[in-house]
């Protein structure tokens, strides 16, 4: 078994309505790409959860790493002035 | 890696999951999560393939044709849901070959009730409602479990769960309220299926090993015999409704506990059929190994056309 | 029968899927991988899905007390009129494959066709499979392509199922009585006129695929007559078990 190339994994983008982003929905096994959306259709579209698939080959996907979460995303944390909270605005005025 | 600076990554991680937060792929984890988890959840996944073998064996043999698509459906979200699993468990590091190696060589274990043969129509109906019914119980609690990919899975799965037993149930009312040759056969079926699927929701609690640590980690919210005691609550007004009897003389309302008592389980017979003796181990596995090495072929085909096609593709680039 | 010819008709045309979805129905849970197991019970599922409506529809035009379950699995061996490509075994995954390859660039050419009929309901029904034959056919061309040009053993199996399916082909171009009135009546579909692009197609793709075209100019045929090869009565001896063994009871 060592010698032989098994089928590659796929990750799986499913978009489930136009308007809306694709959303990872899982994983597959595929020769090629033109596999992966086929079998993507199969396994991941039979309940009419899709109007477009996007596959890309696991192995490509770079991915950060977890044990630099501490400074790639906790500086973000006090910025609050990044959000419309942060400004005061009198109470008169109601939509901004 | 110091063991104190393990020790104290161990109590983070704990801690994590006591607050409720999800662990995933790149996550550290200990290692005994690692391997919990890789031998649960492939267990997992196959069970849900092996488990296609009792029902498929009807497919070709459904009364109608409604039955049978249905029946088709709810096989084929077997292999789904078998699929959804193995891929989630791949994200520990393990690939699917090896899982299939140790499920084809009996390292891993699969739910034993698939272990029984299934000899008439009756037997699709009581699948459906007792054994899926008993794994509904058994799952629901797992779409909150601690690790992503296994919880992300059961949801999927959970959600499309829902019309198995239901389909299940369907067959048996229909036969219930059928002639009295259908009915004798929807109770032969529940008489064959009942203790099985009790045997299902796993050994007594004081014999139950990992449970403790089990629960720690969400992947058990509640113990067997709990879990044994609700799906027979649950269970019993459903038979009643359609006239069908459950096979144990012992069984009882308890007013004071608001719960069924309930007879004897022959631990013995659980015993041997997850040893590997029960009526049908042997033909589950060669039906899977069979398939397995009768795809061998196939499999190797779709990876050299894909190999060349890439390099025409590649070649008529430059 | 008012309408036997259209009966007849619709008959022929839903036992081709009847046939092929019970066919792929043996496989659901021993494929080469489950991604081909569950690509290969849709087709399945969608052939069972067209057979109802067709059946119903028939069941309609019989006019009496008959229901899609009794055309199904309640008549005699010789009142179904699929073509005998349809119902050759699973010998192997290039088996299952040829035939439906071979089965598919015929169907969906056929559907093509059917969606012009001016029988509305058979237009309504073609007009909706077409879309699920359309994927049929590709995903069997695919399939053929990777085994006649993936390994050597591959493509001697893939070679061998063809040579031996090939002998069926020619039947899905024959015309029977009920399908010469049914074309006479712009219901039915002319298949004579699909043979020269049936073959064409066939051939360039199995071309492509690293495979000869076999040269054999013998075929069979009966198929569309009721007159069958020995593995149909298996196939339904299963298929009507249960009716048989039970009869006259709902399920």
């Amino acid at each position: 078994m060592s010698d032989k190339k098994n089928w590659p994994l796929w990750e799986i983008f499913v978009r489930s309505k136009n308007g809306l982003e694709h959303r990872h929905c899982g994983s597959l096994h595929a020769t090629d790409a033109e596999m992966a959306l086929e079998n993507a259709r199969d396994v991941y579209t039979r309940r009419n959860e899709g109007v477009s698939i996007w596959v890309v080959e696991s192995k490509n996907i770079t991915a950060s790493n977890p044990e630099h979460n501490g400074e790639l995303f906790e500086p973000a944390q006090d910025k609050v002035y990044r959000h419309p909270t942060f400004y005061d605005l009198p109470d008169e005025v109601k939509h901004m | 890696m110091s063991e104190e600076h393990i020790k104290n990554l161990e109590e983070q991680f704990e801690a994590r999951i006591a607050r409720d937060e999800k662990i995933e792929p790149k996550d550290w984890m200990p290692e005994k999560y690692r391997k919990t988890h890789i031998r649960q959840m492939s267990q997992h996944a196959h069970s849900e393939i092996v488990g296609m073998l009792p029902e498929g064996n009807w497919i070709t043999r459904a009364p109608s044709l409604r039955r049978k698509v249905a029946l088709l459906a709810k096989v084929q979200d077997e292999a789904g849901h078998g699929l959804y699993l193995y891929s989630a468990t791949e994200t520990l590091g393990i690939s699917r070959d090896e899982m299939y190696e140790q499920l084809h060589t009996g390292k891993a274990k699969y739910s034993s009730i698939f272990n029984y043969p299934t000899i008439t129509w009756a037997d699709m109906g009581a699948i459906g409602w007792l054994v899926d019914g008993a794994a509904i119980i058994n799952q629901v609690p797992l779409c909150n479990t601690s690790y992503g990919p296994y919880a992300r899975a059961m949801i999927r799965v959970c959600k499309e769960e829902s019309f198995h037993q239901r389909q299940g149930y369907e067959i048996m009312i229909k036969l219930a309220n059928g002639t009295p040759e259908q009915k004798e056969m929807a109770q032969d079926a529940l008489n064959r299926w009942w203790w099985p699927s009790l045997m299902m929701l796993g050994p007594t609690d004081d014999v139950s090993v990992h449970t403790e640590q089990s629960m720690k980690w969400k992947l058990k919210r509640k113990s067997n015999d709990d879990l044994r005691q609700q799906f027979i609550d649950q269970t019993v007004p459903q038979a009643d409704l359609i006239g069908l009897t459950i096979p144990d003389p012992d069984l009882k309302w308890n007013e004071e506990r608001g719960s069924y008592d309930f007879g004897e389980i022959d631990w013995d017979e659980f015993w041997q059929v997850v040893k590997g003796h029960g009526p049908m181990n042997k033909e589950r596995m060669k039906a899977r190994v069979g398939a397995w090495e009768r795809g061998e072929w196939v499999r190797d085909a779709a990876m050299a056309y894909a190999e060349k096609n890439k390099n025409r593709k590649d070649k008529q680039a430059v | 029968m008012k309408n036997e010819n259209l009966y007849k008709y619709i008959l022929g045309i839903a036992d081709n899927s009847l046939i092929l979805g019970q066919r792929l129905g043996e496989l659901t849970g021993h494929g080469p991988t489950l991604e081909t197991d569950i690509a290969c019970t849709n087709i399945s599922l969608d052939l069972f899905g067209q057979v109802r409506s067709y059946y119903q529809y028939a069941a309609k035009i019989a006019g009496d007390d008959r229901t899609e379950d009794d055309i199904a699995m309640l008549r005699k061996e010789r009142e179904y009129l699929n073509v005998l490509l349809v119902e050759q075994p699973n010998t192997d995954f290039a088996y299952t494959i040829g035939r439906q390859f071979l089965f598919d660039v015929y169907h969906l050419a056929f559907l093509k066709e059917l969606q012009k009929s001016t029988d509305l309901n058979l237009a309504a029904i073609a007009n909706k499979s077409v879309k699920e034959v359309s994927y049929h056919e590709r995903f069997s061309s695919d399939w053929v392509k990777r085994l006649g040009d993936g390994t050597e053993e591959s493509n001697s199996k893939m070679q061998e199922a063809i040579n031996d399916l090939w002998t069926y082909t020619d039947e899905l171009f024959h015309q029977t009585e009920a399908d010469k009135a049914m074309v006479k009546a712009g219901i039915g579909v002319d298949v004579t006129k699909l043979k020269d692009g049936y073959y064409k197609q066939v051939n360039e793709l199995l071309e492509e695929a690293a495979l000869k075209i076999p040269e054999s100019k013998y075929f069979q045929k009966g198929g569309k007559e009721g007159i069958h090869t020995e593995h149909l009565g298996y196939l339904l001896s299963d298929l009507q078990y249960m009716q048989r063994t039970y009869p006259n009871m709902e399920w």
